[in-house]
């Protein structure tokens, strides 16, 4: 006893020393790196306040010289932090925007952010699984046949020098005419954006495996098929999450650029038009900040995924 | 020898019964842009079966080229190669070989039993021959512990092990080894050496090993074939005078330092004739 009572806790305590310092969270030696990101956003606050009180104060000014009133410099400052229509919000008025669009609402209300940003996330999630879909198999053609590869390659690379604004409207008007609206327009504005990242990553994915391990798999005589389920896939996955974070980003910018056309009503696109529309900028941001809220988690989310499953396959340590 | 069997390859010559590799004037000619290199040259030589032979010679002398070609993953560009009286690709096909790479080259997703089990998923075996084939190999080469462990948790001399593991499971007669042992230490080098001696005994298989250390190459074989580069060419062929049964110790006597002077001798005149030229 006595004897595993001393060598014992070395083990733990080391294990709990690499997870710590690993995860990169919380303070300690891992506050290094969460002190600089606070001071970083602290400054971007402290100047988003100045460029409100900045591009604000001539509304109050003018204001303030038709009532023929004087105004104090601390007065123009209150008044700008609280207008109900700023050139610029300040970043208080987007928090209390956003928390009531999120919670002040009822979520089947056409005024919650939660309905819109369900309506942008259900066509972004759609066309980010068939983008990418499309992406994967069309990998998978490209690295087995030269001329997949030759005939393929240019047109999805010039089907994204294509802008997108231009496309976008073309899609929703041509795709109404023949009486499909709703979600799989947008989705098929977002699968355009997103299987291209998905593409380019498997390509080089399924590629990645050294030559020894081609020279195994032809030793043993393995079909195209069984190289591509027991190398190429498994070897492709760091390629394939890296891609697919950068697919969802896209697919959400896609899905807002979907729902930007005039007409549109529902999601998180429809509600920054319809804020510019009557100059309700604090709508504006707020759903602006929603869909960078909500891009964030999704790239977090396959971020998670993929931290799981490259360390569970042993691709990751 | 005198049984009768079946009448699918004419019966063979005494010094070369049952002839299982066969080179006849093999040429490898690889283009590059600074022109041609001459890989192999006029090779000839046959390897019988349950024979250890071991190629051994300077980088560039095509040792590996050679493998590569008994293995069909290169082509000669002339001459004619035979295993197992078929043509390489036609062996390749029938699974004749299993081949070990300098590296291990294991799945670090699958376990050192899923890895060895790679091979056997592809060529369809089902799955209580699998793990039968799976445990007796482990036992070969004493990872039986082991089967359950990943990759990186095992050492590089035990990852080199369950690479051979890997390559004994389908039953190949033929084992092609290219530097099997090249990256490892001294000291583990010498006990896969021996481990290796005692499961080529065991197994009888036929195994061509390509290195460059003359130690291994004289305690591993039956047959050291000499090579040297530009162009690639067998320059000696020595028979191995050391009994069958090899201890560690066999590198201290008289008839191990004399072969391997004549190895180094071998190599010594490749690099003078390269000079000459």
């Amino acid at each position: 006893m006595r004897v595993t009572g001393m060598s014992e806790p070395a083990v733990p305590t080391a294990l709990v020393a690499a997870s710590v310092t690993r995860r990169g969270w919380g303070w300690g030696k891992a506050g290094q790196s969460v002190l600089p990101v606070l001071t970083v956003l602290a400054a971007i606050v402290a100047a988003w306040y100045l460029a409100a009180v900045w591009m604000n104060a001539s509304w109050v000014r003018d204001q303030a010289a038709r009532a023929g009133e004087t105004v104090t410099a601390a007065q123009v400052v209150r008044a700008t932090m609280v207008q109900e229509r700023p050139v610029l919000p300040a970043p208080h008025q987007v928090a209390a925007g956003l928390w009531d669009g999120v919670a002040g609402q009822k979520i089947t209300s056409k005024r919650s952010l939660v309905w819109h940003g369900w309506i942008t996330l259900s066509a972004t999630l759609a066309g980010f699984a068939l983008g990418s879909s499309a992406g994967i198999l069309l990998a998978v053609g490209i690295v087995h046949s030269r001329v997949m590869d030759l005939s393929i390659m240019p047109w999805a690379v010039a089907s994204q020098t294509v802008p997108i604004l231009a496309i976008a409207p073309m899609v929703i008007v041509v795709l109404a005419s023949v009486g499909v609206t709703g979600l799989l327009p947008k989705a098929l504005i977002a699968a355009w954006l997103s299987f291209f990242p998905v593409l380019v990553g498997m390509v080089k994915g399924l590629r990645a495996p050294d030559p020894m391990q081609f020279d195994l798999m032809r030793s043993w005589n393995a079909g195209g098929g069984q190289v591509l389920r027991y190398l190429r896939l498994p070897s492709s996955l760091p390629w394939l999450f890296a891609s697919l974070k950068v697919a969802i980003a896209a697919a959400l910018v896609g899905t807002i650029v979907g729902e930007l056309p005039a007409g549109a009503t529902q999601g998180l696109g429809a509600r920054l038009l319809s804020g510019s529309y009557y100059g309700q900028t604090i709508q504006i941001w707020s759903a602006l900040f929603a869909a960078a809220i909500l891009a964030a988690a999704l790239v977090w989310l396959i971020g998670a995924i993929e931290r799981v499953t490259l360390r569970r396959m042993g691709l990751a340590r | 020898m005198n049984s009768p069997r079946p009448a699918l390859r004419p019966a063979p010559a005494a010094e070369t019964a049952n002839p299982v590799i066969e080179a006849r004037g093999v040429s490898l000619t690889f283009p590059t842009a600074d022109g041609p290199v001459h890989a192999l040259k006029d090779v000839n030589l046959t390897i019988a079966q349950g024979e250890f032979v071991s190629f051994i010679g300077p980088s560039g002398c095509g040792k590996t080229t050679f493998l590569r070609a008994i293995a069909a993953l290169e082509s000669p560009t002339a001459g004619q190669l035979t295993v197992n009286g078929m043509s390489p690709d036609a062996a390749r096909r029938a699974r004749a070989y299993g081949y070990v790479f300098q590296a291990p080259g294991l799945y670090p997703w699958r376990t050192i039993a899923g890895n060895i089990s790679l091979p056997l998923e592809i060529m369809g075996f089902d799955k209580a021959d699998r793990q039968r084939r799976i445990a007796r190999v482990l036992e070969l080469v004493e990872l039986s512990q082991f089967g359950g462990r990943y990759p990186w948790q095992l050492s590089g001399g035990m990852q080199q092990r369950a690479s051979i593991a890997r390559a004994l499971a389908f039953d190949a007669d033929i084992l092609l080894m290219d530097e099997p042992f090249g990256a490892l230490d001294e000291i583990v080098r010498d006990r896969l050496n021996e481990a290796l001696r005692a499961l080529w005994a065991r197994t009888g298989k036929t195994i061509g090993f390509v290195t460059h250390s003359i130690p291994e190459a004289v305690y591993l074989s039956t047959r050291i074939v000499v090579m040297s580069p530009r162009p690639g060419r067998i320059t000696d062929v020595i028979e191995s005078p050391l009994p069958r049964d090899r201890p560690l110790e066999i590198r201290d006597s008289k008839e191990f330092a004399e072969i391997s002077h004549r190895v180094r001798e071998g190599l010594r005149a490749g690099h003078a004739g390269h000079g000459d030229e």
